[in-house]
């Protein structure tokens, strides 16, 4: 399963990779948040599928699925939900002041 | 810290109190001030003669970077006290002939000494440090120093040309000559000259011997104007007339010089040490006649003839390196004291003529000797100075440059008793050049003085009527004139008191208890003396030539050298292509499109981990200890990359909101597939907000074009997303198969053993959160209100009537 599943994140790496590089800067964020989601399956991925029961102990089973992991997923789920939420805000800034998200046009002047 | 390192220190400490000279006593020029500080220190380094003469050494040791071998020590042999005289006697005359030169009003007098008192003490730094570090450093200040003075009249253009070019090629041979004295380090393990000569064998035997030579040289030939590194003196000429006296003429361009005779006991010889120094001078020494002989400027003048009779005294030096090959009986050493004796006698008489300059320029302005002419009436103790000073040049008897003149034709003929370094090939070369060169220069020094001094006066050419300088101004060139004089008479006056002493710091070894060499210099050398008929040849064919200037003078037009030395083309065109050049690369590269940006990093990023994987030979799947996989994973693996794959190829927003939300929750299926609640919880909650808010920002844009996306599809965008994807996977199961390879005891059995017995709970990823790991949750919390703070602030932040970014 977990040659399936790195697979599946190299499909999301992919298509995030791909979104990222386009010139709109709304698909830009689009593609961090898939980004994302390859990134958190992938450390779920490395810690090992399949194996015994959700680490609640009060169940009583002989083996448990890896825990440290999910902490960490859990706590890179929470802060790019924050990236996400203030690169949206960013984008929606830049629209209103700019009124393009074309990241061409937002380029700049040359000499910068 | 003894007093010869506070006769280092002094001008630098002094340097700093001109400012407040300049402001508080303004009705004094402030040169006056500074004359007492060489005076004195010319009286103290002549303290010094008995003990040099004598055969002793001074070495005075303070220890500065003794962990590094840089300590700032003092040594003062014959060499380094010729040149402290040197620097020291001019630099008085200078500073006296400034004080008339230079009006107290309209002149930033206190810049103008400042840098000379700088540039004066660096100087002394150089010739004294025993140390190679300490007199680099002292090095770079008078490249520092010269290039302020250079560009002392800041407002003109070409003096900024002039100190730029200066500072660019003598900073370049200062770098590679730091770099020769670290490759000098490495081969013997010390920055201290004595150490490093008693090592001479270790150096000669090193595969490293040749580079430390070639960037040691580069120093040397950069700093004394060796061809092809001239073009920056002529430049130079922009720089206050006292100035080119002194640095340019009298001391800083003999640094060069300095530093071969100074490391000549560690390279010499050598045949490529014999080739290069004696080659590159005599060939500057040719070039610098050669091109003086075009110009109208009389310091343009002064200044190729500088170059070329700095050649001149560089190729004496490379001849004189025989005589570490051949023995010291072997008479090469004549080639070594002519060096000597000669950059005394350069020193006295092309400082005078500098002077003359000086003072024609000031009392008729101008310098163009196309409307100079007849001037020897009304300034005749002027055009005496001139007589003597380029008489003394040209090498006409009896003036000191006759006596060094000989000496050179003398061992440019005695090298051709030179049997090795393939001198039978090319050995009749050395006194044929010697004798053009020679002829060039009695043709140029015969221009300086009659083109300006005799002839017809132009007075309509002239903007004031010219009449004598001032006895101020006059002085100090009188002075060196005399010294002229006095040498050309009386040379052995020199012969044993400075020459020997010097010679010997050339030689270190050759001399064994109380020997010394036979120093002793004559104008007359007996009819059979092939440099008596050189020298009468060179005045005759010399003086045939003058005359005929205007019929021959073409051939510089023909030569295509009338307008500048050709070397500039080359110099300005290498500026003009670094700048254009690194122009053009930044902006092919910097296109300021953050796709690029991205392209550039993921490109790097897929080399770099493929090649390491290659490299490391990592690539692997492993199959054992993979879960099996139930058909409803399939459907939900294929489910969620249909969904993503999907995403670029929506044009609407809408649907590609709805598209990623979509994935967004079938990793959240994952999650619960694979026994994370509290991820699936969280994945759910955070996944439901982000969708909300991509729909609510969407919604919120009333304003904006109402055009769709029109993604336009490139192969290059597709080929590096492809390539990220297949390196995530690639790396993730080769990590696997490595980790299965050297399994190691996981963290988390510890976790879920004790989550409950110490930390109280039963779910052990809150446990670890919060207890375990708590300090992580404490900043992702900071991370959230951070995000928090930053959303409200963009949004309600608005720059009113100003820059709205």
């Amino acid at each position: 399963m977990e040659i399936l599943i790195a697979l599946l994140i190299g499909v999301l790496f992919s298509v995030s990779t791909y979104l990222i590089l386009t010139k709109s800067l709304f698909r830009v964020v689009l593609g961090t948040v898939l980004m994302s989601h390859g990134a958190h399956l992938l450390i779920l991925t490395m810690g090992g599928l399949g194996v015994g029961s959700a680490p609640l102990l009060g169940e009583g089973a002989s083996s448990y699925t890896d825990p440290l992991p999910q902490a960490l997923i859990l706590t890179a789920i929470v802060i790019s939900f924050g990236m996400t939420a203030l690169l949206l805000v960013m984008t929606y800034r830049t629209y209103k002041v700019h009124q393009t998200d074309d990241l061409d046009k937002l380029r700049g002047r040359l000499d910068e | 810290m003894s007093a010869l390192h506070i006769a280092i220190i002094v001008p630098f400490l002094f340097a700093l109190v001109i400012p407040l000279l300049y402001n508080k006593v303004p009705k004094i020029h402030t040169g006056w001030f500074v004359l007492i500080l060489p005076t004195i220190l010319f009286g103290y380094l002549l303290s010094f003669i008995p003990t040099i003469s004598s055969g002793e050494t001074v070495v005075k040791q303070f220890a500065w970077v003794p962990s590094l071998g840089i300590n700032f020590d003092v040594h003062l042999d014959g060499l380094a006290l010729l040149f402290g005289l040197l620097i020291t006697g001019i630099g008085a005359l200078v500073v006296l002939y400034s004080v008339f030169y230079l009006t107290k009003k309209g002149e930033a007098l206190h810049n103008f000494y400042f840098y000379l008192l700088m540039f004066m003490g660096a100087m002394l730094g150089v010739v004294l440090s025993g140390n190679l570090m300490v007199l680099y450093v002292f090095w770079e200040l008078t490249s520092l120093s010269s290039s302020l003075l250079i560009g002392y009249w800041h407002h003109r253009e070409k003096s900024r040309y002039g100190a730029q070019k200066s500072m660019l090629i003598t900073v370049t041979g200062g770098f590679a000559m730091l770099a020769g004295f670290s490759l000098l380090y490495v081969m013997t393990g010390s920055f201290t000259i004595t150490e490093i000569i008693g090592q001479a064998d270790v150096v000669a035997s090193s595969a490293l011997f040749i580079p430390a030579m070639l960037l040691i040289l580069m120093g040397a030939f950069t700093k004394s104007a060796q061809f092809p590194f001239h073009i920056w003196l002529p430049d130079a000429m922009e720089a206050p007339t006292p100035v080119s006296a002194y640095l340019h003429s009298a001391t800083m361009v003999k640094m060069g010089i300095y530093l071969v005779a100074r490391v000549s006991p560690i390279f010499s010889g050598a045949p490529e040490w014999f080739w290069i120094v004696s080659g590159v001078g005599l060939f500057t020494l040719f070039w610098g006649s050669f091109n003086a002989v075009r110009q109208t400027d009389l310091k343009s003048i002064l200044a190729y003839s500088t170059i070329s009779q700095l050649g001149m005294i560089m190729s004496m030096l490379g001849v004189g390196s025989a005589a570490a090959y051949y023995g010291y009986e072997g008479g090469y050493t004549a080639a070594t004291i002519a060096a000597i004796f000669h950059l005394i006698n350069h020193s006295t008489f092309k400082g005078s003529l500098f002077m003359v300059a000086g003072i024609v320029d000031h009392e008729t302005g101008t310098r163009d000797i196309r409307k100079l002419g007849g001037l020897m009436t009304f300034m005749p103790i002027t055009f005496t100075i001139a007589i003597i000073g380029a008489f003394s040049m040209a090498g006409v008897y009896p003036f000191n440059g006759f006596l060094s003149k000989e000496m050179f034709l003398e061992s440019m003929v005695h090298a051709l008793h030179i049997t090795d370094f393939n001198m039978q090939t090319f050995g009749m070369l050395f006194p044929v050049i010697a004798w053009v060169a020679s002829v060039f220069t009695f043709i140029y020094s015969m221009i300086l003085v009659f083109k300006t001094f005799t002839g017809k006066y132009q007075a309509d050419k002239l903007d004031k009527k010219p009449h004598e300088a001032p006895i101020g101004m006059l002085l100090p060139p009188i002075v060196l004139a005399s010294l002229v004089v006095l040498f050309g008479f009386f040379p052995n006056i020199l012969s044993h008191s400075i020459i020997e002493p010097a010679v010997q710091a050339i030689y270190p070894t050759s001399l064994t208890g109380i020997d010394h060499f036979d120093i002793h210099i004559y104008a007359w050398h007996g009819f059979d003396s092939p440099a008596l008929w050189m020298t009468i040849s060179i005045i005759a064919v010399g003086l045939i030539l003058y005359l005929t200037l205007s019929k021959w003078q073409k051939i510089y037009q023909f030569l295509r050298l009338h307008k500048k030395d050709p070397i500039n083309y080359i110099y300005d065109g290498i500026l003009d292509k670094l700048v254009s050049g690194s122009a053009k690369v930044t902006n092919l590269q910097m296109t300021g499109l953050l796709r690029d940006y991205f392209v550039y990093m993921n490109i790097f990023l897929i080399g770099l981990a493929f090649y390491t994987l290659y490299h490391f030979d990592s690539f692997g799947v492993d199959t054992t200890n993979v879960a099996p996989i139930p058909l409803y994973v399939w459907i939900i693996v294929g489910v969620v990359a249909a969904a993503a794959i999907a995403v670029p190829f929506i044009n609407n927003r809408v649907a590609s909101i709805i598209s990623v939300g979509f994935v967004g929750f079938l990793v959240s299926l994952f999650y619960v597939l694979f026994r994370a609640p509290d991820l699936a919880l969280t994945q759910l909650l955070v996944e439901t907000v982000t969708t909300a808010l991509f729909l609510l920002c969407f919604y919120h844009l009333p304003e904006l074009r109402k055009e769709k996306f029109k993604p336009t599809f490139k192969w290059i965008n597709v080929i590096i997303s492809v390539g990220v994807g297949a390196m995530v996977t690639t790396m993730a199961l080769s990590a696997m198969s490595f980790g299965n390879k050297k399994p190691f005891e996981a963290i988390s059995q510890y976790f879920i053993d004790n989550a409950h017995d110490l930390a109280g709970g039963d779910n052990v990823v809150n446990i670890i959160l919060v207890d375990f790991r708590g300090m992580d949750t404490m900043l992702e919390i900071l991370v959230l209100g951070i995000a928090a703070l930053g959303v409200v602030t963009l949004i309600k932040l608005r720059m009113n009537g100003k820059e709205d970014v």
